[in-house]
């Protein structure tokens, strides 16, 4: 399996802290897996004008090469103006319509309010699903008051993360194996 | 009444049937099965012994395409398809596409004339957009012009047929002042057809502007690209154009074997492996699949299958010569002899009979 953990805040600690939590929980109990974190508060990405993702260069080309490559992706995202950043779209519009298809991803969503819960929902979960992602359903929402000087202070945040690797990663793993038995079927 | 057209349209007749032809993109790819790649030079020689197998066979038209990425020999097509001229005799010679946005319109006149004047009236050009943009900085271009660099020089290449004598002022290129523009193709004009990818955009585009529309595509239902040419002939119309006058061809995948499972196992991972480094992603094996059903565009499998696949897409489209892409990915080249043999004994001659127009 190839994960990809995606930090997409330029801004703040937070979502820095959570993905790199959801790093180190996948380091301890998938120690054989492929696993790179993409901060993209430490990368200059430009704006999508419509190219192949294959036609970047720099920073740009490097993150849609790698998410591009993955088998799996865990997305952190902070909640700014009541939706997920403009930073994380941008990856999106970096990227074929289907680019999706047959990964398993999993959310992460900070937010500064509880009335943001349902920001994956209906602002995360549409995208993933037109560009074709296989979404692990139940989403790990971490509020403010969960962080304290870049950690998480809250053991059921730190439970619920533990849940959605473990999760994440039995999906991916066993729609690997039906995804294997579908295309023996073709006998071609 | 609808008004004159002065492009130049090729000239199809309808009781033969349609025009069957193949192309390539000139692609340059390791054959999966083997995980081998000929040299580039190899390559070139065995698509002008494609384009003479092609010809020997009665095949109507042979296409190849630009391109300036890695893992393709296509940069100088229109060089390709000059020595292609020397090699055959009969079979007309077409790119598909030239892209026009990155080229000068004059020099790409010339080219192509020059190739139809040494293959005795045989060229025509496709002009197309690119869907990989790795040459606008390679020749020197902005991407921001991406649609005003074409739709500038794709109206001077048609302005350079109709007109041997031209002045034109534009945005991207000096401009003509009376400027003679030779040599002159064999019969006075040269057919030029706009490339169409899946979209509507762009068909509507070649139907405002009355000249013929070349559409590609890579798999689906036929159903989803009718639309594509119903929009294409309602601009026309709209323009005042007799849209039944404009030919259209579509193009895409084409492997025959002996039966279906045959021609999916040995196509497949040409296409799979070949798209991901041409593109950056497979082709789903499950929607290769479906190329079994009569309904899917993929024309693999039994040449018998294929003759109703091309039949089924002639009763959608209407489409007046629909091109062959057999060669993608490393298929080696007795696999194309094969194919180009299949075609020729075969699915061609069940393919025109049963698209004849009968006369009343």
């Amino acid at each position: 399996m190839n994960i990809v953990v995606i930090s997409s805040s330029k801004v703040g600690t937070k979502t820095q802290t959570a993905t790199k939590k959801v790093v180190e929980l996948i380091q301890a109990h998938y120690p054989g897996e492929s696993l790179t974190l993409i901060d993209l508060k430490e990368l200059d990405i430009v704006f999508s004008d419509g190219r192949n993702y294959l036609d970047y260069s720099g920073d740009t080309a490097y993150v849609t090469k790698t998410v591009m490559d993955a088998d799996v992706l865990f997305i952190g995202a902070p909640t700014f103006q009541g939706s997920i950043p403009a930073t994380l779209k941008n990856i999106f519009d970096l990227l074929p319509q289907n680019a999706l298809y047959h990964k398993t991803v999993a959310m992460i969503m900070m937010a500064g309010s509880p009335k943001h819960f349902m920001v994956a929902e209906t602002q995360l979960k549409p995208i993933l699903s037109y560009m074709k992602a296989n979404i692990v359903p139940n989403y790990v929402f971490i509020e403010d008051k969960d962080f304290h000087l870049q950690k998480i202070v809250n053991d059921d945040v730190l439970l619920r993360l533990e849940t959605l690797v473990e999760n994440t990663l039995v999906l991916a793993r066993t729609y690997a194996e039906i995804w294997r038995q579908q295309e023996d079927s073709y006998d071609f | 009444m609808a008004k004159e057209n002065k492009n130049c349209l090729p000239a199809f007749d309808a009781s033969k049937g349609i025009e069957f032809g193949i192309y390539t993109l000139g692609d340059h790819l390791i054959n999966p099965h083997t995980g081998k790649r000929i040299s580039a030079g190899q390559r070139l020689r065995e698509i002008v012994e494609m384009a003479r197998l092609a010809d020997d066979a009665g095949l109507d038209v042979f296409v190849m395409g630009e391109s300036h990425q890695d893992y393709f020999v296509s940069q100088a097509h229109s060089v390709v398809l000059s020595a292609i001229a020397q090699a055959t005799k009969n079979i007309r010679i077409s790119s598909g596409a030239t892209i026009i946005s990155t080229s000068d319109p004059v020099r790409v006149y010339e080219d192509f004339a020059t190739i139809d004047l040494l293959s005795n009236g045989r060229a025509e050009i496709v002009a197309g957009r690119a869907s990989r943009v790795g040459l606008f900085e390679l020749l020197g271009y902005d991407l921001r012009d991406y649609e005003a660099l074409f739709e500038e020089k794709f109206d001077l290449l048609l302005q350079i047929n109709q007109n041997e004598h031209l002045t034109w002022q534009g945005e991207f290129r000096a401009p003509l002042n009376n400027a003679h523009i030779i040599p002159r193709p064999l019969k006075g004009q040269l057919p030029i057809w706009r490339a169409v990818g899946g979209g509507p955009g762009s068909a509507v585009m070649a139907g405002r502007a009355g000249v013929p529309m070349y559409m590609a595509h890579l798999g689906g239902p036929t159903g989803a690209f009718t639309g594509t040419i119903a929009a294409y002939r309602e601009a026309a119309r709209e323009s005042g154009y007799d849209a039944a006058a404009l030919p259209v061809t579509t193009a895409g995948f084409f492997y025959a074997a002996e039966d279906t499972l045959t021609a999916l196992r040995e196509y497949y991972p040409h296409i799979n492996e070949g798209m991901k480094f041409t593109n950056g992603q497979g082709f789903p094996k499950q929607a290769f699949a479906q190329a079994q059903d009569v309904r899917s565009i993929i024309n693999v499998g039994s040449p018998q299958q294929i003759i109703e696949k091309i039949l089924y897409q002639h009763e959608q489209f209407g489409m007046q010569r629909y091109v062959a892409q057999l060669d993608f990915g490393g298929v080696p080249f007795d696999k194309i002899r094969q194919n180009i043999e299949m075609i020729g004994t075969e699915i061609l001659p069940a393919v025109k009979k049963h698209t004849a127009k009968k006369e009343n």
